[in-house]
């Protein structure tokens, strides 16, 4: 009975699964007891009562308002916001950098191409701990004091405490001219779906409809700001002591690791784009160009359509690798949210689990949400087979 | 009449050797002439002061900073300081030892990737199971009768390769395992290892390395102690293991079913066909993809600084804070670089030409 049971496939997997997950539970169990002893002979206690504790250090950059007698759970959230906002920054700039470099590596002219590819191999092949170190300390940590700033055109300011720019004020006027701005933008893209449907239906475009959407965009704002009469007015950077105040001020954590990831990261990206636009046979821009397509309209209506189909599933893994590799600010002490949470926090509260697994949780939710959104966008654009 | 051929003349001066290659590549028309005109000007700003700097004003020897007299580079931070990067604290006795793991290293390594010497799987064998037992008891020594050395006092460049090599040898099989798991008809098994591979995937090898520096000493009874280097490795094989997992996959999925129903006909169950028919198959697949991963693997190794180890890149940063070398960043960080470059572009000019073959 037993012997024709085991040589039955149904009863058998379902013996090795039940004996996995006997397995697993029995793992779990040892690995939570082991933790609970642990913990209880170090005095420290579990749950996440610590957020709502007062956390007494000070973050050296935060998007949000931040003092010492804030809790935990607040760093959290300062440390969150500035992965997000040098993941931000890195990402379009990496984009920007990829895009031109993966062109230029298909250029026609040999040396364009060959200094392409150049780049691509070199930055790729160093780690990027090293890169940020690279720009950290050798580049931004020996710039000169802020008094004897770099210095362009009196405004923006470069030293070792940082790059200091002007930056705008918004009054109330202001604000109402900016609010315009936005609304200008979608009206103009209002505009543009009439007239491409107007297009799609009579065949034929409207006459100067450029002009229209550019007078809009640029027309409503300007007008806004002749009504309200609105200034625009610029904080500027003023040495005081010895330091700049007033204006913007990048920190050098900030910019190392934004170079460093853009620059590591379009490497990267350059490869996508080569291999999305290589991937457009041949064939497509003869027949366009057969059709009397003129050499751009063939780029932007027939190459680069088929060519995004094929980079934007890799470029939104690069992008995700760069999020991940923003954890890296740890290394040179920008307040990341690794750095900020899983390591002052931590190391403040002993809290090891909760929050290395709050941590964990906050990355992969990013990840396993743009997978998401990366299977439907899969579905939406790939091609229907007959 | 003319009753010979005439014979070919000459193509035009201008479209035929250097100076036709430089029309068509560098001079196609006056914008291309314009792009390449401005790049060779940005090269001549860049490459002769870089020369000067780099080789022609450097100094070689010497043993602090105020040593380099000259102008330019001070590559005597690097040469004063060669073996510990190397070697790392390991006795100077003993050096010897590392030295031979080197060279097992090469030898191994060298017979696999060189297409023309034979017997590839014995070789494979060998890295696979003879390799890494020999060379951990070479390095840790006591269990030869040598004279044992703890891993805190192991280092540099020996520290990278450590990590790497065995970094890479236990996440393959574990990698094959998840892989098979995660194309399994068991749902359960299914389930548990698409989680798992999707888990460690989301998450940056940062936090994988500190929860293995932190929470791993909490996750198992007191008794049982791990040194720094053994935690380091787990967490990089617990993350490996998963990205191999999506390469392998990858190959798994690139053998037509008929190989399989082909070693069911025969008579053959799961594990016959999958390890005699379908895994060599897809592993050889895959080749490049894993050499890729082990290239990401090999630069990722770097990130042992942040929970204290000493691998190449934090030796030369700790090297930096020497007061008798400040100021010899660049230098460090350019021979550091230069020696990540050399492996990883190296791997990966093998791997695109295993790909073209």
């Amino acid at each position: 009975m037993w012997v024709r049971l085991w040589r039955d496939p149904v009863w058998r997997a379902v013996f090795f699964q039940v004996l996995l997950i006997l397995g697993v539970v029995a793992v779990v169990a040892w690995v939570i007891n082991n933790t609970l002893t642990n913990l209880e002979h170090r005095g420290i206690s579990t749950g996440f009562d610590f957020l709502s504790q007062s956390a007494g250090f000070g973050i050296i950059q935060t998007l949000v308002e931040y003092d010492e007698s804030q809790s935990f759970g607040r760093t959290f959230l300062v440390g969150l916001l500035n992965t997000l906002l040098v993941s931000f920054l890195g990402v379009i700039f990496a984009t920007i950098l990829g895009f031109l470099i993966g062109v230029a590596r298909l250029s026609s002219n040999w040396l364009l191409a060959r200094l392409a590819s150049t780049y691509i191999e070199i930055f790729r092949n160093i780690p990027l701990l090293l890169q940020i170190f690279f720009w950290y300390f050798a580049v931004l940590g020996v710039l000169p004091s802020p008094r004897q700033s770099i210095n362009f055109f009196d405004a923006i300011f470069l030293n070792v405490r940082g790059i200091s720019l002007p930056w705008p004020i918004l009054d109330s006027g202001m604000e109402i001219v900016v609010w315009a701005g936005i609304a200008s933008l979608v009206l103009a893209m209002g505009v543009a779906g009439l007239c491409r449907n107007y297009r799609r239906t009579k065949g034929r475009p409207l006459p100067h409809i450029k002009v229209i959407i550019a007078s809009v965009i640029i027309g409503l704002p300007l007008l806004t700001a002749w009504l309200t009469n609105a200034h625009l007015q610029w904080e500027m950077p003023v040495l005081r002591g010895f330091n700049f105040s007033g204006g913007l001020v990048i920190l050098p954590e900030l910019a190392a690791l934004w170079f460093a990831l853009s620059i590591y990261t379009a490497a990267f990206i350059a490869e996508v784009v080569r291999s999305g636009i290589e991937s457009v046979s041949k064939g497509q821009k003869e027949a366009a160009a057969a059709l009397g397509l003129k050499p751009r309209r063939v780029l932007s209506l027939v190459v680069i359509p088929q060519a995004m189909r094929v980079i934007i599933p890799p470029l939104t893994n690069q992008y995700l690798n760069l999020i991940k590799n923003s954890s890296l600010a740890t290394a040179i002490g920008y307040p990341d949210l690794v750095s900020v949470f899983a390591g002052t926090t931590l190391n403040q509260t002993g809290q090891a689990v909760e929050v290395i697994a709050m941590t964990m949780a906050v990355y992969l939710t990013i990840s396993l949400t743009v997978s998401v959104l990366m299977n439907l966008y899969n579905r939406w654009v790939s091609l229907v087979e007959r | 009449m003319e009753q010979k051929m005439i014979p070919a003349r000459e193509p035009p001066v201008n479209s035929r050797g250097i100076l036709g290659w430089a029309r068509e590549n560098l001079f196609a028309s006056p914008s291309q002439s314009l792009v390449t005109l401005a790049l060779l000007y940005g090269l001549y700003l860049f490459i002769p002061p870089f020369w000067q700097w780099a080789v022609m004003d450097a100094s070689w020897t010497g043993s602090s900073r105020s040593d380099c007299t000259t102008e330019g580079a001070c590559w005597a931070f690097v040469t004063a300081r060669l073996d510990q990067f190397i070697y790392g604290f390991y006795p100077d006795s003993e050096i010897w030892r590392v030295n031979l793991f080197f060279a097992q290293l090469a030898v191994v390594l060298g017979w696999l990737m060189i297409p023309r010497i034979p017997g590839k799987k014995m070789a494979l064998v060998i890295g696979l199971l003879v390799l890494p037992v020999t060379s951990w008891l070479i390095l840790t020594g006591s269990l030869l009768g040598l004279p044992p050395v703890e891993t805190h006092q192991w280092g540099g460049l020996m520290v990278t390769l450590v990590l790497a090599l065995y970094g890479m040898l236990a996440s393959l099989p574990v990698g094959v395992l998840l892989a098979l798991g995660r194309r399994s008809s068991m749902p359960v098994v299914r389930t548990f290892c698409t989680a798992y591979i999707e888990l460690w995937r989301g998450v940056p090898l940062i936090t994988v390395l500190f929860m293995a520096s932190v929470m791993l000493p909490l996750f198992v009874p007191e008794e049982i102690v791990f040194d720094k280097l053994v935690r380091a490795m787990i967490g990089i094989v617990m993350f490996q293991s998963a990205y191999m997992a999506e390469v392998v996959r990858g190959g798994l999925q690139a053998i037509p079913r008929g190989q399989v129903e082909a070693c069911q006909s025969l008579g053959m169950g799961y594990w016959q066909s999958m390890l005699l028919v379908v895994l060599p198959q897809a592993i050889r697949l895959v080749i490049p993809g894993i050499v890729n991963t082990f290239i990401a693997l090999f630069k990722d190794t770097s990130l042992v600084l942040v929970i204290g180890l000493f691998d190449l890149l934090s030796i030369v940063q700790a090297g930096l804070n020497d007061p008798q070398w400040l100021g010899s960043a660049v230098e460090g960080y350019l021979f550091a670089g230069f020696v990540f470059w050399l492996f990883c572009f190296g791997m990966s000019q093998y791997s695109q030409r295993l790909e073209k073959h």
